[in-house]
């Protein structure tokens, strides 16, 4: 007694079918057993609970939506009740979003997209890297210039919060300090956490401002390589030049590639719909924009990683040799990952 | 593979956002496109969600007694940094996971997109990809987020390039008002759109009433008045069953073909008249002739 409290409800037969006058009516009720079925499916589906629905359900699925879109298409042409019509329209729709729908969860395309899906979209957007891989050394040479023309510029390129006692003709012992290791581990996680997510922000910004045909994106890397210059400028006049670029490679290898594939992506994106070739403007932005989206989602990992190492590994470790073979390391890998791992198979669906 | 859908429905509203979807069984479905106005409401709904399950979270912690908000003390206590650091990820999830789980699931909607009937789906009636639902939340960054703080921290009082950066914001903000779709920057990268996702419920059929064929007689001069459209509107007065409606539809409809109704008799009068009218057209229709209203 209990147990059948917890079944489902069993679908009620249509009460007697030749009572109904109307053929179309008739039509109607003897195959609304098969459309209650499908909508129970259906709705199990879409509130994911799959395990309720029994084996043979399950297997009957695209049967039965065949069948309530073949009575949609008859009932269209001998049916004027327009209850029925609406609720068939629905029915179907709502099974097909099920049947075509979504086929993956979160988890089963992360793993599709480690196991390659990522290296290939990396590799699909390399004119794109390569023109913000130019970009970003310009900006890296441009920053350098001005500073080394004009002190002042560091000052207006260099805000004030973020500079922390590192300016033009600071003392070498204290530029020094500044790129030295930490005491213990204590803070370093929030610190980690906090570059992790502002990273992440800057790199989101720079692939969605890809959309204004890229002019932005270009501008942001600029700009933020060029405060990397004007850094570089300062630790070379105090002959820290080699232990700046030390300290920097261990995360920046890793943090600078994300910005680096960032800008690329938004510049594919951008530059699909200023020349979209011989397709639709459409159609060409929105693959275009499909596959930016999963060089994206990798930048997203990798910012976790740089985060990880700025946090920790930077604080902690203190020798220049050491620094630079863990920044080498690194930039080794993420090439070689991006270079060498094959792209997934298609699925067979 | 898609194209406007041919207009038949009389609210203009409605037949302007309706499209037509074909499915690889060649069948047309009717598809509506979300309005403005409910797709608007789907995000503050979103956004409530996310700020009341945000202060929700910290109350939370601050009432465990972290002294969450005692910031100078974050770098000595070790619990403090655990802390600290579940809040900085909770905010970057909040930011961009809480869109994206949703969207990725089986329904396809933000809880804010479930509540007003809304889902995502492909543009060009194919599989729906996880790569689509990433690239469109991911520029949600700049059409809604972005703004959202650029008005909070005061942006546009930094003279002329805050009110630069205010115009430009708004290009992305405004964007879904000049398509016809109603496509948002992110929908147009992603190729994607927002239609409605209705769930309706089968209502009885109609003709299981007893049939008063022989008490009501009607001639093929009486039906030949109306049409479909007036047939679709008897169904809905019917399925609604309010007095006050069935006794001015039936005088409209005796008046109409010269019939004199006994009170009492409405609901008994309009279901012969629906059954034998429906008859009609129906047959009419499988010999391919459609009347569409009283005017054709």
């Amino acid at each position: 007694m209990v147990l059948a409290l917890f079944r489902k409800a069993e679908i009620e037969p249509p009460a007697d079918i030749e009572a109904a006058s109307l053929r179309s009516d008739r039509f109607r009720l003897e195959r609304e057993v098969d459309w209650k079925r499908l909508d129970q499916i259906v709705t199990a589906l879409e509130k994911n609970s799959p395990r309720r629905i029994s084996d043979e359900d399950l297997l009957e699925l695209p049967v039965l939506y065949r069948k309530a879109a073949s009575s949609l298409a008859v009932a269209r042409e001998t049916s004027l009740d327009a209850a029925t019509l609406a609720y068939l329209e629905s029915l179907v729709r709502r099974a097909w979003f099920q049947v075509y729908g979504l086929r993956i969860g979160l988890f089963g395309w992360l793993r599709r997209f480690l196991g390659g899906g990522w290296s290939a979209a990396v590799r699909a957007i390399w004119l794109d890297i390569c023109i913000a891989l130019a970009v970003m050394v310009a900006g890296t040479i441009v920053g350098w210039l001005l500073v080394d023309q004009d002190e002042r510029w560091y000052y207006s390129l260099v805000p004030g919060g973020m500079a922390g006692g590192r300016a033009p003709g600071a003392d070498p012992e204290m530029l020094r300090e500044t790129l030295g290791t930490a005491e213990n581990s204590d803070g370093l996680g929030v610190f980690a956490a906090y570059l992790f997510s502002n990273n992440t922000g800057v790199c989101i910004m720079a692939f969605a401002l890809g959309f204004a045909f890229g002019v932005p994106t270009l501008l942001l890397l600029v700009y933020n390589l060029s405060l990397l210059g004007a850094m570089v400028w300062v630790f070379q006049e105090a002959g820290l030049g080699l232990d700046f670029a030390a300290w920097l490679s261990v995360h920046g290898t890793t943090e600078l590639g994300a910005i680096l594939l960032a800008g690329a992506a938004g510049l594919h994106v951008g530059r699909t719909m200023a020349f979209p070739g011989d397709r639709s403007i459409l159609a060409a932005m929105q693959s275009a924009g499909v596959r930016a989206a999963q060089v994206m989602a990798g930048c997203t990992i990798m910012l976790i990683v740089a985060g990880l190492l700025e946090g920790y590994v930077r604080q902690l470790v203190g020798d220049t040799p050491s620094r630079l073979a863990i920044g080498g390391t690194m930039l080794a890998l993420w090439i070689v990952y991006f270079v060498a791992m094959p792209a997934p198979r298609e699925r067979e669906t | 593979m898609t194209a406007p859908a041919p207009a038949t429905r009389l609210e203009d509203g409605v037949s302007k956002r309706a499209r037509t979807l074909v499915t690889p069984e060649g069948l047309a479905l009717p598809l509506t496109v979300g309005s403005k106005g409910a797709r608007a409401g789907a995000l503050i709904l979103d956004l409530v969600i996310l700020l009341v399950g945000t202060i929700i979270v910290f109350i939370a912690l601050y009432a465990i007694g972290f002294g969450l908000f005692d910031l100078e003390q974050s770098e000595a206590n070790p619990v403090m940094q655990v802390v600290m650091i579940v809040v900085i990820l909770f905010g970057f999830l909040a930011r961009y996971g809480y869109f994206l789980w949703f969207e990725l699931g089986q329904r396809a909607a933000t809880p804010g997109k479930r509540l007003v009937g809304l889902r995502v789906a492909a543009r060009d009636g194919g599989r729906l990809t996880a790569e689509m639902v990433i690239a469109r939340n991911l520029v949600r960054d700049v059409e809604v987020f972005l703004p959202a703080f650029f008005l909070l921290g005061g942006g546009q009082t930094a003279g002329i390039a805050g009110w630069a950066a205010f115009v430009w914001l708004a290009v992305f903000v405004l964007f879904p008002f000049f398509n016809r779709d109603a496509l948002r920057a992110g929908d147009l990268v992603a190729g994607t759109w927002v239609v409605e996702a209705s769930r309706l419920k089968l209502k009885d059929a109609m003709s299981l009433a007893p049939d008063r064929a022989d008490t009501y007689r009607f001639g093929e001069v009486e039906l030949a008045v109306y049409g479909e459209h007036e047939l679709q509107v008897l169904e809905k007065v019917l399925r609604e069953d309010r007095p006050q409606a069935l006794r001015e539809v039936a005088e409209a409809i005796t008046g109409k073909i010269g019939w004199q109704l006994g009170e009492g008799d409405e609901r008994e009068f309009l279901e012969a008249f629906y059954a034998a009218l429906r008859g009609h057209l129906e047959g009419n229709m499988r010999f391919g002739k459609r009347k569409r209203d009283k005017f054709s």
